[in-house]
């Protein structure tokens, strides 16, 4: 009952996994930058699951002083950077991934070192 | 003012100048407005250091709240010192870029070009400056994410590969720096760095912290391109632009070699980091098998930027060895090699950015006769080889004999041995571009006349800037051993 009250940590690490296996293992450009992608939101549901208390609401301080529950605001805060950070890291791949198919012709990473090999 | 709010000047300056520099639109203008941006870091970074070395660390709080709450900048003798190694070679490679990029980037993309290359330096100067872990990812994510997108300018298209390698490498790597922050947050609450350093004690005996000390180190790692993390490095620096190849090669490594000392000094503590997790145990042969096989490497490459990129993940695995004896002169080696080889590497690169702009290609075999046809231009690189070699005279002999002494303080002799053998191999492969150079004739009907006095003079600077800190070391060397004693916290 322990490990599966920890299920947020095991979607992380299932989520984490498949996302660096994707990356390691296909040749597709595309498709590694969906890995990596995939990689990034483990981490992000990582830092917002840490901070999370169940009942807990906003952090806002009651007009009669009374004291409420509430969740961590920071590590939500903390992952809205890193929401950013995460999509401006896909825009510059893919921009990327764009200039690689009109120089090559292709986004197969084989095929491209085949090319530069030929050079 | 303006003085005791120099800490964040250092980085908002040149923050506010990068969307300034493409506004503007012209390239003459981005460019002025970059170079402006260099001078002020420069101004600001020398500023600071000289009021660290003379009233000891400075504290500032952004805004005004105060600190566990608030940002903290906290700046000592180390980052100081980096400041200054970042904003010198930031003021040095921009005047200098001018005429190189003019050749080397298309004219509709140089404001953006500008642009890039000063949030980087924002970046490397932000991670150096912050006393907040988190804000430490935001800047090194803004550095690297401006790096890829100047590396993608080069003209050849492995370029392209090349940026899209480090892309994915680089944010494996600032994820597991994330990964790590966050562990040590659930565990200690807190984010700042001198806070971190007093809490984590505490719950160092469980298991998170050691998994986030792990994390932390691999994604480090990664960023400074440690053997046998270092894949990325030589496409990178070879296929990017001679500008965009000088700035980084001696700064973005530099800042990676500083966060490693800061999270596992600072944060962690030395006696954590190598008395119970054993640090040294991995950094240390990762370091000598980086010094040798990657020396080797480079005596095998037939484009010179490539060689000089395989010979900086050697010279880096000299940094790291230094910092692996975790001994004040150790760390003090390091982080005098950290000055000294982004002085000999910005000189090496902006000598091999001269020879791109004369003869279109850096490839070994197409520098026949150079050593006539561009004197000033081969003079810079043989000086710089010898400085990358460590011969007296030069800041790598400081450098070198700095590290021996290190290893043989601790008894480990053959340590010594390895790093004496590193500067043999150093001999050869830069011995492969000057025989070339100097030995083999010119093609007839070449043309090749010198670089312009615009690339030259920088170029220079930096060369006379190996010699002077090789002749007189007591500065650089007084400044990191004060660092290494901070960082180690011991008393002077």
């Amino acid at each position: 009952m322990r490990l599966l009250g920890l299920y947020n940590y095991w979607i992380v690490v299932g989520l984490m996994m498949i996302g660096f296996y994707t990356m390691i293992s296909r040749g597709n450009l595309v498709k590694k930058l969906v890995g990596l992608s995939v990689f990034q939101t483990s981490v992000m549901i990582l830092y917002i699951s840490m901070g999370k208390i169940f009942g807990g609401t906003a952090p806002i301080l009651l007009e009669d002083g009374e004291h409420v529950v509430y969740t961590n605001p920071i590590p939500s805060v903390l992952i809205l950077t890193a929401i950013v950070v995460g999509v401006a890291t896909l825009a510059v791949g893919l921009a990327l991934v764009v200039r690689i198919k009109e120089a090559y012709g292709t986004i197969e990473e084989d095929e491209i070192h085949e090319q530069d090999d030929v050079m | 003012m303006i003085s005791e709010n120099l800490p964040v000047l250092q980085v908002v300056v040149p923050l506010l100048m990068a969307p300034v520099a493409v506004l503007v639109r012209r390239p003459r203008w981005s460019w002025l407005v970059a170079t402006a941006a260099a001078f002020w870091a420069f101004a600001v970074a020398v500023t600071l250091l000289s009021r660290v070395l003379a009233h000891g660390a400075i504290d500032y709080e952004i805004g005004g709240w105060p600190a566990p709450w608030g940002i903290a900048y906290r700046i000592d003798e180390v980052n100081a010192f980096v400041l200054v190694i970042v904003s010198t070679i930031a003021a040095v490679v921009l005047p200098y870029a001018k005429k190189s990029v003019e050749r080397e980037v298309e004219e509709d993309r140089l404001p953006l070009f500008y642009t890039a290359l000063t949030l980087c330096m924002t970046g490397l100067l932000g991670i150096t400056v912050t006393g907040d872990v988190f804000n430490v990812f935001v800047f090194l994510e803004i550095s690297s994410l401006s790096a890829y997108a100047l590396i993608a300018l080069g003209q050849d298209r492995r370029a392209l590969t090349a940026s899209y390698q480090y892309l994915i490498m680089g944010s494996i790597g600032a994820t597991f720096i994330v990964i790590g922050i966050g562990l040590m947050y659930v565990m200690t609450g807190t984010l700042n760095m001198a806070d971190l350093a007093q809490r984590l004690p505490g719950v160092a005996a469980s298991r998170t912290i050691p998994v986030a000390f792990g994390f932390l180190a691999v994604g480090i790692s990664l960023k400074l391109a440690l053997f046998p993390l270092h894949l990325w490095l030589p496409n990178a620096y070879a296929s990017a632009p001679s500008t965009v190849t000088a700035f980084i090669a001696s700064t973005a490594t530099k800042v990676a070699v500083y966060m490693l000392l800061r999270f596992f000094f600072t944060i962690f503590g030395a006696a954590f980091s190598f008395d119970v997790m054993h640090l040294d145990r991995i950094l240390m042969p990762l370091a000598l098998v980086a010094i040798i096989t990657m020396s080797l490497s480079a005596i095998y490459q037939r484009n010179a930027k490539r060689l000089l990129a395989y010979s900086s993940v050697a010279q880096i695995g000299y940094m790291v060895l230094g910092i692996s004896f975790a001994s004040v002169f150790g760390v003090a080696a390091g982080i005098l090699h950290l000055f000294n080889h982004a002085l000999m590497k910005g000189a090496l690169f902006m000598a091999m950015g001269c020879v791109m702009y004369r003869v279109g290609s850096t490839r070994v075999d197409a520098m026949s006769g150079l050593g006539r046809t561009m004197p000033f231009t081969m003079a810079a690189f043989v000086l710089g080889g010898f400085s990358l070699i460590g011969v007296p005279l030069t800041v790598g002999f400081i450098s070198k004999w700095y590290l021996v002494r290190a290893a043989l303080e601790q008894g480990m002799w053959p340590v010594a041995v390895v790093v004496l053998i590193g500067s043999l191999l150093a001999v050869i492969y830069v011995w492969k571009v000057v025989e070339v150079a100097y030995f083999r004739p010119a093609p007839e009907d070449h043309g090749i006349q010198e670089a312009p006095l615009a690339m030259l003079i920088p170029t220079w600077i930096l060369v006379l800037a190996n010699l002077w800190f090789g002749i007189d070391a007591k500065l650089t060397s007084g400044v990191a051993i004060r660092a290494a004693q901070t960082l180690l916290g011991v008393g002077r």
